[in-house]
């Protein structure tokens, strides 16, 4: 925690602050990209601290969030599928799928267990020899190398009752599909530091290039954020647009190279769909065809009808920074984490969830 | 319980011979396989002169005053857990419920819903951990029930105890009493109990030195009102939902506002480190042991005192003000200078992927 709490120190933030109001001089309009970022500012209180030139929108990196409707029905159905026992990180079983949720399923009598780690799904494999088990594997470049060792472990061991549902989802390509939305007017990011923590900052050059936009890839901590933002912020105000890394002390220039392997040795890229934003070129992980044996697509010959998205959730654009969850007329009225409409409203690190439990925006709702 | 704690129950209690060794729906039958297990010097444990009646209820006198009455279920699992198990938590919830009215428990009630298969090893160390409960507690358990019900139909072992207590004379604790510039505190550090118990549930092991700080609470609770008296508005255990939950329930029963500091807040280090892990807010994570209490602005500083010189309250901390300003809402002062609402959560905290 020692580690910790020297990013958490008020004096810090408080500085760093300050040098942001004196430095920003015009408007900004930054997107932090990743929801563990959001889910960091609110709740920390830092976007009231920052001065009002500068506007923090909430980028696409929530895994839950933009997992489409119909993956979720797919691990519904799964999870309703006799003898298997389906497994899934925490926060997906509350996302509602078009007719129910994992958390209703596993109400009704499906079996479903909240993991932290895929690899625990492969010793429930090899404890339940007559049961299938699934893995939900949902998430960015961030949790896809675990999911991919559990892929390596189980052939392995020669566990021949698992498989993975792949939804993962990669940030470059979604950071290009918000620069290139005629409405989106993002002039600066902070990338994700965990995503990079894996794969590293090169990928980034190119879309400050390209863009002309200043990245900064920021860690989760009061202090990083501030940190970050304030770099940003130095670039706009200098006309500038590098590739600057914040959170050193945790992302090398080439990620984490073991990891990688993994990645690459198990998954290649596809394109992908992403609720509310739609079909991205090469921005997801498919298991490559030497492991199809551990994709539950195939083995259970999965066929799920999509499903239009719910016509009053404007997820696609908060997702891609155009619109503040509050700008949604549904907000803390039809929409509530209690009653969804769309998934930032589901997970914690959901824009729109955020937004509900921590900010103070809900004062003038409610009152 | 800790290692060393539990060798010593069992050591003292050492469980009967029995010729039968797993829990059968018999037991539950209230014939003779039932009388087998009430007479096998199981229930010998729990043994007073009321219980021993063996009626249909027990019957006992009271002193003049008020009286206060409250009941709880228990489902935990899993039913050991370190720092515990069902039987310690059924008796301490209730006693602590009871505590929270301003009320010393008296008599308790026992239920057990068992499942078929529980083995007789296991349902004696629950019993040996009621017994110590009660006994640390000074409450009796007085009547009781034992139902079985198939394998699957329930999760080993359900409790349900009920209690009687005496108001503490100078006791006045209600919800609207409860006034603007009143102190809010907490007896200790906070999220230990639902982390330790997280700590053993399947698909979640992480291997820490964490343990629930499940204990009584009547005594530290009468000690306080000995000496304040009506200075103590309310008391609470933010059990289920957390310090979060309670703390919003009551900011909307008063129409008035809360203010946290989050700095001041108590949470263990290594608490901290598995939230942290876990994505879960320790503000919402369940607590025994501890209880938050408003008191009178002007003792706040000596009640502080009062609870750090009990063996329950040395980390007890002034963790908030009942405020005019945002009724109804929970406001937190983040430790680095900024401002958030708590509000109350929606179900159960779910982990986070990321």
């Amino acid at each position: 925690m020692k580690y910790l709490s020297e990013y958490r120190d008020a004096e810090l933030v408080a500085q760093y602050m300050e040098e942001i109001h004196r430095t920003a001089t015009r408007p900004w309009t930054i997107m932090e990209v990743c929801g563990g970022q959001t889910h960091s500012l609110v709740k920390n209180g830092l976007l009231q601290m920052l001065p009002d030139k500068v506007r923090m929108v909430h980028g696409p990196g929530c895994p839950v969030c933009v997992t489409p409707l119909y993956q979720i029905d797919k691990a519904v159905y799964l999870a309703e599928h006799e003898g298997v026992i389906l497994c899934s990180y925490g926060d997906m079983l509350r996302v509602p799928g078009s007719k129910h949720s994992l958390l209703e399923s596993k109400a009704a009598g499906a079996d479903v267990r909240i993991l932290y780690s895929p690899l625990e799904a492969v010793k429930i494999a090899q404890e339940n020899p007559g049961k299938e088990v699934v893995f939900f594997a949902v998430g960015f470049e961030t949790t896809a190398p675990a999911n991919a060792l559990s892929v390596l472990h189980a052939q392995r061991a020669g566990v021949q009752n698992y498989s993975i549902l792949t939804s993962h989802v990669l940030v470059p390509p979604a950071m290009e599909a918000v620069m290139n939305d005629d409405e989106s007017n993002i002039q600066g990011f902070l990338a994700a530091g965990h995503v990079c923590s894996i794969m590293g900052i090169d990928e980034y050059y190119p879309l400050a290039e390209q863009f002309q936009t200043p990245i900064v890839v920021t860690g989760f901590e009061p202090v990083d954020l501030a940190q970050g933002i304030l770099m940003v912020v130095r670039q706009l105000e200098k006309g500038e647009h590098k590739l600057e890394n914040q959170y050193s002390r945790v992302v090398r220039p080439d990620g984490n190279l073991e990891a990688r392997k993994v990645l690459e040795q198990v998954f290649e890229t596809s394109d992908r769909e992403w609720r509310g934003i739609g079909n991205i070129p090469m921005s997801g992980y498919e298991l490559r065809p030497a492991f199809s044996a551990f994709d539950a697509n195939i083995k259970f010959k999965v066929n799920i009808e999509k499903v239009p998205e719910s016509a009053e959730c404007i997820a696609g654009q908060v997702l891609k920074g155009i619109k503040k969850p509050q700008e949604c007329p549904q907000f803390g009225k039809k929409c509530k984490p209690q009653s969804p409409l769309g998934a930032p409203m589901v997970s914690s690190e959901g824009a729109c969830a955020a937004y509900y439990h921590f900010s103070q925006v809900i004062e003038e709702i409610e009152a | 319980m800790g290692a060393e704690k539990k060798l010593k129950m069992q050591l003292q209690c050492p469980m009967p011979k029995l010729d039968f060794d797993i829990i059968t729906l018999g037991h539950g039958s209230g014939g003779l396989l039932t009388n087998r297990l009430l007479d096998s010097g199981v229930f010998d444990l729990l043994k007073n002169e009321l219980l021993d009646e063996r009626h249909d209820g027990a019957i006992f006198d009271i002193e003049a005053g008020r009286m206060a009455f409250s009941t709880d279920s228990y489902v935990i699992s899993p039913i050991f857990f370190p720092g515990g198990n069902i039987g310690e938590l059924a008796v301490n919830g209730t006693v602590n419920d009871l505590a929270m009215c301003g009320a010393q428990a008296r008599y308790l009630s026992l239920s057990f819903i068992l499942e078929e298969g529980l083995t007789m090893q296991e349902f004696w160390e629950v019993l040996v951990g009621i017994k110590y409960a009660a006994e640390n507690a000074g409450v009796k358990i007085v009547t009781g029930d034992t139902k079985v019900v198939e394998r699957g139909k329930g999760d080993k072992i359900f409790i349900n105890t009920s209690g009687v207590g005496m108001l503490h004379p100078r006791a006045d604790i209600r919800k609207s009493r409860v006034q603007v510039g009143d102190k809010i505190l907490i007896s200790g550090p906070i999220a230990t109990h639902g982390i330790a118990i997280l700590s053993v549930r399947q698909g979640l092991d992480f291997e820490t030195s964490i343990v629930s700080d499940s204990t009584n609470l009547n005594h530290t609770v009468i000690s306080l009102l000995d000496v304040f008296g009506p200075d103590i508005h309310l008391l609470h255990d933010p059990t289920r939902g957390g310090v979060a939950t309670v703390l919003n329930e009551l900011a909307r029963d008063t129409r008035l506002g809360i203010d946290l500091e989050e700095r001041a807040i108590p949470v263990l280090e290594e608490v901290a480190g598995a939230c942290e892990l876990l994505g879960l807010d320790p503000l919402y994570v369940a607590n025994e042991g501890v209880f938050i209490t408003i008191v009178a602005a002007e003792a706040a500083e000596s009640v502080l005192e009062v609870l750090r010189a009990d063996p329950n309250g040395a980390s007890a901390a002034i963790i908030g003000t009942v405020k005019e300003e945002h009724p109804r809402q929970v406001l937190l002062h983040s430790k680095i200078g900024g401002k958030r609402v708590v509000n109350m959560p929606v179900g159960e905290q779910l982990p986070r992927i990321c």
